[in-house]
């Protein structure tokens, strides 16, 4: 290349390696309910699943392919251990769906909350359907604990791990599971106290701290605003 | 034009996640560096760059083995990267306040070579930026991708003549520009 201006026009050979960037990468690590497989790019850790048996993997890779829409090839180092502190990359949602997985992120562990809280959290309380949608295709579930979700009245409600899982995910997180499945059977949603006047969902810290004369069910967040109660602000019940 | 790598597209219909992998090795040169003269800008190259391999990940998703094994990587590729960049340069075009295409910057002085190979040379990035967008594209994709007149008509989506005369005009502009005093040192 003799003429200079189209040597200068040839860029300098240096960079950095795209492919870091381009190229996402899965292995099988540990999970708290077992092995899961992991997919990670350069931001973290962007879809989790349970290991199936198909052979390499071909269900969980299509899956990506099809969701995520970025080549995906094995890992070659060990990835840690899965859980609320791992760092997550959420690119590919939309900002509704950041939204939803960034509240059900808020929950303490333990503790449950209804899909429409985390539709009020959100700011679309009436979106109960669409934030099950997105919580049931849950990209990072185990990281972002969908489990702590459930239906309105309390009772569980299905999981993409099944039933028996969520189950198991939150008695290990120290949830009293009889109890707040009692509170279900009578209907209640809401536990006041008649000494502060707050009302709590039943799973809240400050709910577990009420003593049995002092407590007061109630079976809607109306009914709790009628007797005058507020809602706690840690758990906000939609009071 | 031959392509440089002929067993990437073989890879590609075999494995198209590990093959893509490859053909990410094999090209990110290629992308980036066209991208740095499109954009004059290293962060927005790196950018652009990455957006285009995406981009064309997702479109081979829909290919079929045929289809697949039909393609011309290099071209192909550079057209994928010269779309991108003209829809990312639309866009701001459209929301100049959220994300506003970086204005080259006019150096006052001629930069040492290491600051060329790792800022870019400013003087010929503002050059660029100079041109009407379809001499600039032609100047680029003839003679910093290296595409064949043809392949830049295709690119283009123009003629082949039109196509070199972009070119040509492109490159008679760039050297009066880069010429004139006031822009660089003689």
């Amino acid at each position: 290349m003799s003429d200079p201006l189209l040597a200068r026009l040839t860029p300098p050979d240096v960079g950095p390696d795209l492919a870091r960037q381009v190229v996402d990468t899965f292995t099988t690590t540990t999970g708290p309910l077992g092995d899961v497989l992991v997919a990670r790019s350069s931001e973290g850790v962007t879809y989790v699943r349970p290991v199936s048996d198909d052979g390499d993997h071909a269900g969980f890779r299509a899956e990506y392919r099809r969701r995520l829409g970025r080549p995906l090839v094995p890992d070659d180092a060990a990835v840690p251990a899965v859980g609320a502190r791992t760092r997550v990359d959420l690119r590919a949602c939309s900002p509704f769906e950041r939204d939803v997985l960034d509240a059900t992120a808020s929950i303490p562990a333990g503790q449950t909350r209804p899909y429409g809280w985390v539709a009020r959290e959100v700011g679309r309380p009436a979106a109960v359907r669409a934030v099950g949608t997105v919580l049931a295709r849950n990209p990072v579930p185990l990281i972002v604990p969908c489990h702590r979700v459930t239906r309105a009245d309390g009772s569980l409600g299905r999981y993409m791990l099944g039933e028996a899982a969520k189950a198991r995910l939150l008695a290990d997180e120290g949830a009293d599971l009889e109890r707040l499945a009692a509170f279900t059977t009578a209907g209640v949603v809401l536990v006041g106290s008649d000494t502060t006047g707050i009302a709590c969902l039943p799973s809240c810290h400050h709910a577990r701290r009420i003593t049995d004369a002092h407590r007061v069910p109630f079976r809607s967040a109306t009914a709790a605003r009628e007797a005058g109660y507020r809602g706690c602000r840690v758990c906000r019940p939609g009071v | 034009m031959n392509d440089l790598h002929p067993g990437l597209v073989a890879a590609l219909v075999v494995d198209l996640d590990a093959g893509f992998a490859d053909v990410v090795r094999a090209y990110q040169g290629l992308l980036l560096g066209t991208a740095l003269r499109l954009t004059g800008d290293r962060p927005a190259a790196e950018d652009l760059a990455a957006e285009a391999f995406l981009r064309a990940f997702r479109a081979l998703r829909d290919y079929d083995a045929e289809r697949i094994a039909a393609l011309e990587l290099r071209g192909w590729l550079v057209t994928v990267l010269l779309n991108e960049h003209r829809n990312t340069v639309r866009t701001a075009t459209r929301r100049p306040a959220l994300s506003g295409a970086p204005l080259p910057e006019r150096a006052a002085r001629e930069p040492g070579p290491a600051e060329v190979a790792t800022r870019g040379d400013p003087d010929l990035a503002a050059a660029l930026a100079a041109l009407p967008a379809v001499q600039r594209d032609a100047v680029v994709l003839r003679h910093v991708a290296d595409l064949d007149v043809p392949a830049v008509a295709a690119a283009l989506g123009v003629g082949e003549g039109t196509a070199r005369s972009h070119v040509s005009r492109g490159l008679a502009r760039l050297r009066t520009l880069l010429a004139s005093p006031d822009r660089s040192a003689p």
